[in-house]
């Protein structure tokens, strides 16, 4: 079942850049691609607990900022060693300026 | 009285080290505006370009020469450069490239990583979750895969090291075991069950050029390609050496402060062409994303909040070499970097306790 809650404004985040956002106890990424699109993802690196957030947005990987492992932020797919296990994504959609995300 | 240090990495100390939450902890980290560590993390190919053009131009020059004045001793000078350039620059190319820094496109930085993990007769795929661990626990005890110098020092085998014989000694066997499939419990403890597979293959690789290089010797009854290929291992490793072993010995273990554990040193314009940069090694452990071109722009932006940096390689040994004298006697003894006034006082929890012991002995 959809549940739609507001993560942040569209302003809050640069193009090609990603912010945190944490709700309930989870963190979670805000991404906004160098095409002015939103993605978001878990906020953790699935390696070891490290938060995304802090990492460099290169085209449409992020980059951990703890062991430089690379997740393609719009599929989730992990791009190799040292991360193996894909990042769960989640749907976006952004109204009225605000960004969107489905957490359920 | 301290409990003796376990360097396995299934041993007692990793036990004490994930119980006290010591294994995989919050490391502190100077604040660094997000605009300004998003300019500094940038990639781009084009330094990287630049100096690997210049390192092959260098290696293949060099190995001309060997192979020119073979049997002369004008190969001596070219024997010390393509040694040096083989046996201590790859140790670079192999952090920096594992690191997928040094390049933006990701596919030069494979290349170059594995051609440089190849020179070093390192496992490629082992040593990439080898240096994952070290920057998770740095110079934890029990589980930090790469402590050079462990407690007490054992200083034969630290002058050793610079020989390059106790490295090719460990690398040479260490790969043949992988290539018939056998990895050591330490080496499964880092590498997961599904990278396994790629270590022993890898290593089979490079077996498998260790035999073509020693049988085209045999076939044109020559030195030369056992020089060119494998040996520089042994002769050219001191450099890497001199400027690796200044990058956490003497200082504290067992921290989670990388202004503990980790030496700044200023160094001349060579000897950081040959080492990328790593001399800036505090800046490098707190931000492993900034590449290493950019590494003396980040030094300059938290040099406040950093212990002042040793101005030269002699001055760091000489600080060195009375501390490595006083574990022998008191392991538990290491040096503690004064902070500037400007910045963030040490943490309490992991610290207080290591710095009252090392400044009552």
């Amino acid at each position: 079942m959809a549940d739609w809650i507001e993560a942040c404004a569209v302003d809050d985040v640069d193009e090609e850049d990603v912010i945190r956002f944490d709700h309930g106890g989870r963190s979670y990424a805000i991404y906004r691609s160098p095409d002015d699109e939103f993605f978001a993802t878990d906020g953790f690196c699935t390696h070891e607990k490290a938060h995304l957030a802090d990492g460099l947005v290169m085209d449409d990987i992020i980059e951990c900022p703890k062991h430089n492992g690379r997740f393609n932020y719009k599929t989730g797919q992990a791009k190799g060693a040292p991360v193996c296990v894909n990042l769960k994504t989640y749907p976006v959609k952004v109204e009225a300026g605000k960004v969107m995300i489905d957490i359920g | 009285m301290a409990n003796k240090r376990d360097y396995s990495l299934v041993g007692e100390s990793t036990r004490r080290a994930i119980e006290t939450g010591l294994a995989s902890a919050e490391w502190y980290h100077t604040d660094v505006a997000r605009k300004g560590m998003k300019e500094l993390m940038q990639r781009s190919d084009g330094p990287a370009i630049r100096d690997t053009i210049i390192w092959i131009a260098a290696i293949l020059g060099s190995a001309a020469g060997i192979v020119w004045f073979w049997g002369t001793w004008w190969v001596v000078p070219f024997l010390f450069v393509y040694g040096v350039l083989y046996g201590s620059s790859s140790d670079s190319r192999w952090h920096e490239c594992g690191h997928g820094t040094a390049f933006r496109t990701r596919w030069m930085n494979d290349v170059v990583y594995h051609i440089a993990s190849f020179m070093l007769m390192r496992n490629p795929v082992q040593w990439r979750w080898s240096h994952a661990r070290h920057h998770t626990d740095t110079i934890i005890v029990g589980r930090d895969a790469e402590i050079a110098v462990m407690r007490p020092p054992d200083l034969i085998k630290a002058a050793l090291a610079f020989t390059g014989i106790l490295d090719f000694r460990y690398s040479l066997p260490t790969l043949v075991r992988q290539a018939f499939g056998k990895l050591s419990d330490d080496e499964m403890s880092y590498i997961p069950e599904m990278e396994q597979h790629k270590a022993v293959i890898a290593a089979r690789w490079h077996i498998a050029v260790y035999v073509a290089t020693i049988a085209v010797a045999i076939a044109l009854k020559s030195w030369i390609p056992l020089v060119l290929i494998g040996l520089p291992r042994l002769y050219g490793t001191w450099h890497m050496v001199t400027t690796g072993l200044l990058q956490h010995i003497g200082l504290a273990d067992n921290v989670i402060d990388h202004r503990l554990n980790t030496r700044t040193v200023y160094m001349n314009p060579i000897s950081r062409f040959i080492y990328w940069n790593m001399n800036y090694h505090v800046e490098h452990h707190m931000f492993p994303m900034v590449p290493y071109h950019a590494l003396p722009k980040l030094h300059e932006l938290i040099k406040h909040d950093l212990p002042v940096p040793n101005p030269s390689m002699w001055h760091a040994y000489r600080e060195v070499w009375p501390v490595l004298l006083r574990q022998l006697k008191y392991e538990d003894y290491y040096l503690k970097r004064e902070l500037p006034p400007t910045a963030k006082p040490y943490r309490g929890e992991f610290h207080e306790l290591d710095i009252t012991a090392a400044a009552a002995e």
